[in-house]
Order: structure tokens, then C-alpha cells, then sequence
């Protein structure tokens, strides 16, 4: 074994990560050059240059930046959590199930859920997302379906009783529920990051998927997985 | 004329980077030789087994998450199997495969950043660390698909998994277990057969296997000094005895054998997977009878499992309520870390970190 042969292995890896494709990812915004900047503007190359000289010269220094969002799956538990309030009858399962007993729900006879009827009017439901985990177990236990995790994250603030959602917070949020618990809208092919179902029609019940429903979808699976790897 | 020195001691930490966490070592060096230290830890308490008193067994779920921030799955998965046993709970077998994909996973990730920081540690500054956060990524991501989240994951429940893994989960795992060999090739590449990482490595920290076994050290620090100690082959839970795997020794016992050993291991778990996919059925992935509050029958209840770095064990005690009565967790970092003296005394200064790396060991689980 000659002396040095593994440093030269090591520095062959190197030179070959170095000249490979780059994965980082640049968040928030990255830098595009003069083609990078025309397909962002959505016109060709020498339509930028000669219609807007300016940003083509700033393209070609470096100086113009695009903004990324980092890919995020459909599960993702993020912030601004969905809340659809017909159908919440302020049972306080959510409240009960938190481990950390942030949900703060109070009631008064007389409201109406429009799904199971007669219920319980809800005057306060503040999450304090400040001292959240996001284990997302609130979600689990609703039983009507009508909280759900939101899909947002940059959710910064300065003052920290700012981060606490309260009702009117979350019926202005938008709804863009995330998957998680929601099989129902894993199924329906909705992406978070794509809609907003503003209607809680849109979003659909949970319901426990039989095993004849399981076993269809494993044998696409299969299949598809088949096919990629071919 | 010799030269004469005194004995210098230095506090390491706990601000420090090296120490993975807040950790203190209070070293005593002649010259530049080891001759004390004392570790101090307790900074990063955050009392989880008192916490888990008051909470019910399916929110303490979420308290294992933090112990072990590296290797989350793996935490959920000790838990539940202890919940399990305590309340007689038997999971479908969707829900135990599943489990057992995202712990392998879950063991790739954690040694991935178990053999980076330790090259990290050696000098490596930068390549290879970066190297192995590239594919921790791509575990991570996977998690997300699969949970939700990368690293507080909360996947598993008592009597198996939340939910079933997201129809795009599939051919995302199956990518990563076809790029995964060579990326471990490259590492071996880069590193295995390096000059200056053996010259620094070789016969450096060297812990004889009777003093491990008397310190109760198990993982893979154990199975570096040739014993052959795997949870998952010597007390089968899950699945894992239909599953065949090697366990990789190796005999030196020192910081090179640590190092070799998680990387033959991440090969073994891809092996684990592939098995998995094949033996994996549909079907539920949590029974229907499980309440959403649990209260097992009073008794006790204890299941060792084999984490990343070590067994890692819950004890619970219930009384029939819906909280457990006492929660006692055996964290695999804390006993590994009962050698660090015996390890260090002898070496030199620039070889301190490299052992510490080298136990691999995870601050939130020491302190808990």
C-alpha cells in the first residue's frame, strides 16, 4: 500500500462533489442571471434587454434576486392553523388533548354547528402559538373535523402576545390546511401550496380508509415504483 | 534537561462547540497529556421523566422527541413499545413495518451525524460533515412526507403509527435506498482509507471490552471492542427477527473501530429497509380499539430497544390511571459517557474531542 493513495482517493471525491450540481438551497431569495431574470419576468432574453435595459444590466452584475419557497410536503405541521368555525361546537376535545394545554376555549349555549345541529356558541378559542410544539395532536382529536395545521411558516413577530391566534385571527387566516390526520384530502390530490378551500365543504370528513381501499392504493404503489425503477 | 511542567486545569465548556451540547469537562493537563477529567453535565435538564407523570401516554410521545433530538423515531419507538407491553396492546403488522422503516431511516441519520461531527472534531472542517448533512436531508425530507415534521417527529402512537405513509412516500424512499450505497462508498472513499484520519485515530482512546461491559456501555462503542451485544438480534422486538442483518464488529476498540462500525451499520439498516419493503402488507396501521386515553392495568413494564447509540429503555409503572405513576428512562448517552475519563486519561489535547465524537452522544438525552 503506497503512502498517500487514500488522501488522493479522498481528494478524487472532492474534486468530483466540487465539479457535481450544488444542493444547497437558497432561501429566501437567490440570485439569477440575465436568462434567470427573463424566465422570472416571463418574457425571452432579448425582450428584457431591450425592454427593461435596467434590470438586465442589474442581472448581468449580480444584483437581482428571485424569491424561493423550499419545497415542503403536504404533511407538513406549520403555523396558522386552520380553523373552520360552523363546524367547531366548542367541545374542547383540542383543548384537553394538547399536551401543553395552550388552547383556551370558552363557550356559551345557543350556537349552531352545521353539521350536528344545536351547540355551544364560541366566544374565545386562542392558540398560543408561542409556546406550541406542533405536535399536532389538538388535530388528531377533533372529532368534527374543523381544526386542521396550517402549511405557513414565517410567522416572525416582535411582540410575543402577537403570536397568540385568537378567533377573529383564525377565521381571517387563509385556509390552507395541511394533510396531516386528513387522508381524505391526501386522496382528493389537493396541495396546500397550490388552494385555499375557504369552504369546509372543500375540505371533506375524515374517514378510516378500509383495507380494500389500502390494498388498491399498495398495489399502485407498486406498481408505479416498478415502473421507476425500470 | 527535561522540560518541567505542572498540572494546568482547564474548564471545557459548557459554552462550547466541541461539546455538542452544554457539557462541561473540568481536564487537568501536564503539559499536553490527560491526566483528570471530570465531566459535569445537568444543563440542558429539562425533567422529562417528572414531566411524563402528569401527561397522558399518548402527549408523553411527545416528550421522547426531545430526549434524543437526532434520533427522534427511534426514541417513539422505545416508548411505545413499552406502553404497549404495559397495556397489552397488540399492533397490526402495517404499523410495526412502518415503524421499523422510519427507525432504520431514523439510525442512517443518526450516525450520518454521528461520524460528521466526530470528522469534525478530527480537523475534517467542512467536506465531509457537509457530505453527510446532504443526506440527512434527504432522510429528513422523508420524515416530512411520512409526519410532518424533519426532526420532532410524534409518528408513532400506542398500537402502532398515526397514519400510513402518503402515497409519494414510496417512490421517495425507494430513490433513497438506490443512491444510498454509493453516497456510503464515497464516504469510505474519502475517509475510511485516509492517512491522517488513521494516524489520528488508530489505538487512541482504546477501552478494553471488560470495562465496557462493567460500565454497561452497549451501541456501537460496544460492538467497536468485538462483542457482539445488538438488541434487535439478541432480544428480537417489532419484527426484527424476521428480518436477516449482519451485526458489523470490529476488534480495536478504539476511535477508527468506533467510526468503522457506524458505517457498516448504515448498510445493514439499508438492507433492513429492502427486507421491509418486501414483507410489508397492506392493512390498517392502527387498531380501532385503542382509546384515546389509555389506562393500563397497574403493573410495570420495560423494553429495551437498540438506538443508534445504545439500548435505550423506558420503565413505567402505572397505577391504572391514565398517566404513568413513575417513567424512567435508561439514556444509552449518559451510560456511554460514564467511560469518558477512563478514555481520556493518557491522550494527548488535540485527541480530547475526537473521543468525546467518538461515544456520540446527544446532550438532550444525557440531561433529559
Amino acid at each position: 500500500m503506497i503512502y498517500g493513495l487514500g488522501l488522493a482517493k479522498g481528494m478524487g471525491v472532492t474534486l468530483k462533489t466540487l465539479l457535481g450540481p450544488s444542493f444547497t438551497v437558497q432561501y429566501p431569495d437567490r440570485r439569477v442571471g440575465i436568462m434567470g431574470a427573463a424566465k422570472a419576468a416571463g418574457i425571452s432574453t432579448p425582450g428584457l434587454i431591450f425592454k427593461r435595459p435596467v434590470k438586465a444590466l442589474r442581472a448581468v452584475l449580480g444584483f437581482e434576486r428571485i424569491a424561493v419557497m423550499p419545497t415542503q410536503a403536504a404533511r407538513f405541521r406549520g403555523n396558522e392553523f386552520t380553523w373552520y368555525e360552523d363546524r367547531c361546537t366548542g367541545c374542547a376535545s383540542c383543548a384537553k388533548y394538547c399536551p401543553l394545554g395552550i388552547i383556551k376555549i370558552v363557550t356559551a349555549p345557543g350556537g349552531i354547528n352545521m353539521q350536528e345541529g344545536e351547540s355551544y356558541a364560541i366566544e374565545t378559542f386562542d392558540i398560543d402559538t408561542g409556546r406550541c410544539m406542533f405536535c399536532a395532536l389538538c388535530v388528531e382529536a377533533c372529532p368534527y373535523d374543523a381544526l386542521h395545521m396550517g402549511s405557513e411558516f414565517e410567522r416572525g413577530n416582535y411582540v410575543r402576545m402577537d403570536l397568540v391566534l385568537t378567533k377573529e385571527d383564525l377565521i381571517a387566516a387563509p385556509k390552507r390546511p395541511s394533510t396531516w390526520f386528513r387522508p381524505q384530502m391526501e386522496e382528493s390530490a389537493y396541495s396546500p401550496f397550490a388552494e385555499t378551500l375557504e369552504d369546509m365543504k372543500q375540505a371533506g370528513r375524515h374517514e378510516t380508509p378500509s383495507v380494500e381501499q389500502l390494498t388498491k392504493r399498495w398495489v399502485e404503489d407498486r406498481r408505479t415504483d416498478e415502473s421507476v425503477e425500470d | 534537561m527535561p522540560l518541567k511542567t505542572e498540572p494546568i486545569t482547564i474548564n471545557v465548556g459548557p459554552q462550547h462547540p466541541s461539546t455538542h451540547g452544554v457539557f462541561r469537562m473540568r481536564v487537568t493537563f501536564d503539559g499536553e497529556e490527560v491526566i483528570d477529567v471530570e465531566p459535569i453535565f445537568g444543563y440542558l435538564h429539562r425533567g422529562s421523566e417528572k414531566l411524563a407523570e402528569s401527561r397522558t401516554y399518548t402527549q408523553i410521545v411527545t416528550l421522547t422527541d426531545r430526549m434524543d433530538y437526532v434520533a427522534s423515531m427511534t426514541n417513539n419507538m422505545s416508548f411505545i413499545l413499552s406502553v404497549e407491553k404495559l397495556a397489552g396492546i397488540v399492533p397490526p403488522p402495517r404499523g410495526v413495518w412502518l415503524r421499523m422503516i422510519a427507525a432504520e431511516l431514523q439510525r442512517i441519520a443518526s450516525h450520518l451525524v454521528a461520524t460528521g461531527f466526530f470528522l469534525q472534531d478530527l480537523g475534517a472542517l467542512g467536506t465531509p460533515l457537509i457530505l453527510m448533512m446532504r443526506e440527512r436531508e434527504t432522510i429528513l425530507e422523508l420524515f416530512e412526507r411520512l409526519c410532518g415534521a424533519r426532526i420532532t417527529n410524534s409518528y408513532m402512537r400506542p398500537g402502532g403509527v398515526f397514519m400510513d405513509a402518503p402515497d409519494d412516500f414510496w417512490p421517495a424512499l425507494n430513490r433513497f435506498l438506490s443512491d444510498m450505497p454509493h453516497r456510503i462508498d464515497e464516504y469510505e472513499d474519502l475517509i475510511s482509507g485516509n492517512e491522517i484520519v488513521a494516524a489520528r485515530c488508530d489505538g487512541v482512546a482504546v477501552v478494553d471490552s471488560q470495562t465496557l461491559i462493567d460500565a454497561s456501555v452497549t451501541g456501537p462503542m460496544l460492538r467497536a471492542s468485538g462483542i457482539d451485544w445488538d438488541l434487535r438480534h439478541r432480544q428480537p422486538y417489532e419484527y426484527y427477527n424476521r428480518v436477516k442483518f449482519n451485526r458489523p464488529l470490529a476488534t480495536t476498540s478504539d476511535n477508527y473501530a468506533r467510526y468503522i462500525v457506524r458505517i457498516h451499520e448504515m448498510r445493514e439498516s439499508l438492507g433492513i429497509i429492502k427486507q421491509c419493503l418486501e414483507q410489508i402488507e397492506p392493512g390498517p396501521v392502527r387498531p380501532e380499539t385503542v382509546p384515546a386515553l389509555i389506562r393500563p392495568p397497574a403493573g410495570d413494564s420495560y423494553v429495551g430497544t437498540e438506538c443508534p447509540k445504545g439500548e435505550l429503555g423506558f420503565y413505567l409503572v402505572s397505577d391504572g390511571g391514565v398517566a404513568p405513576y413513575r417513567c424512567k428512562v435508561r439514556a444509552p448517552s449518559l451510560i456511554n459517557l460514564t467511560l469518558l475519563r477512563e478514555m481520556l486519561i493518557g491522550d494527548k489535547l488535540a485527541d480530547l474531542f475526537v473521543t468525546f465524537g467518538s461515544i456520540d452522544i446527544n446532550m438532550g438525552e444525557v440531561d433529559r
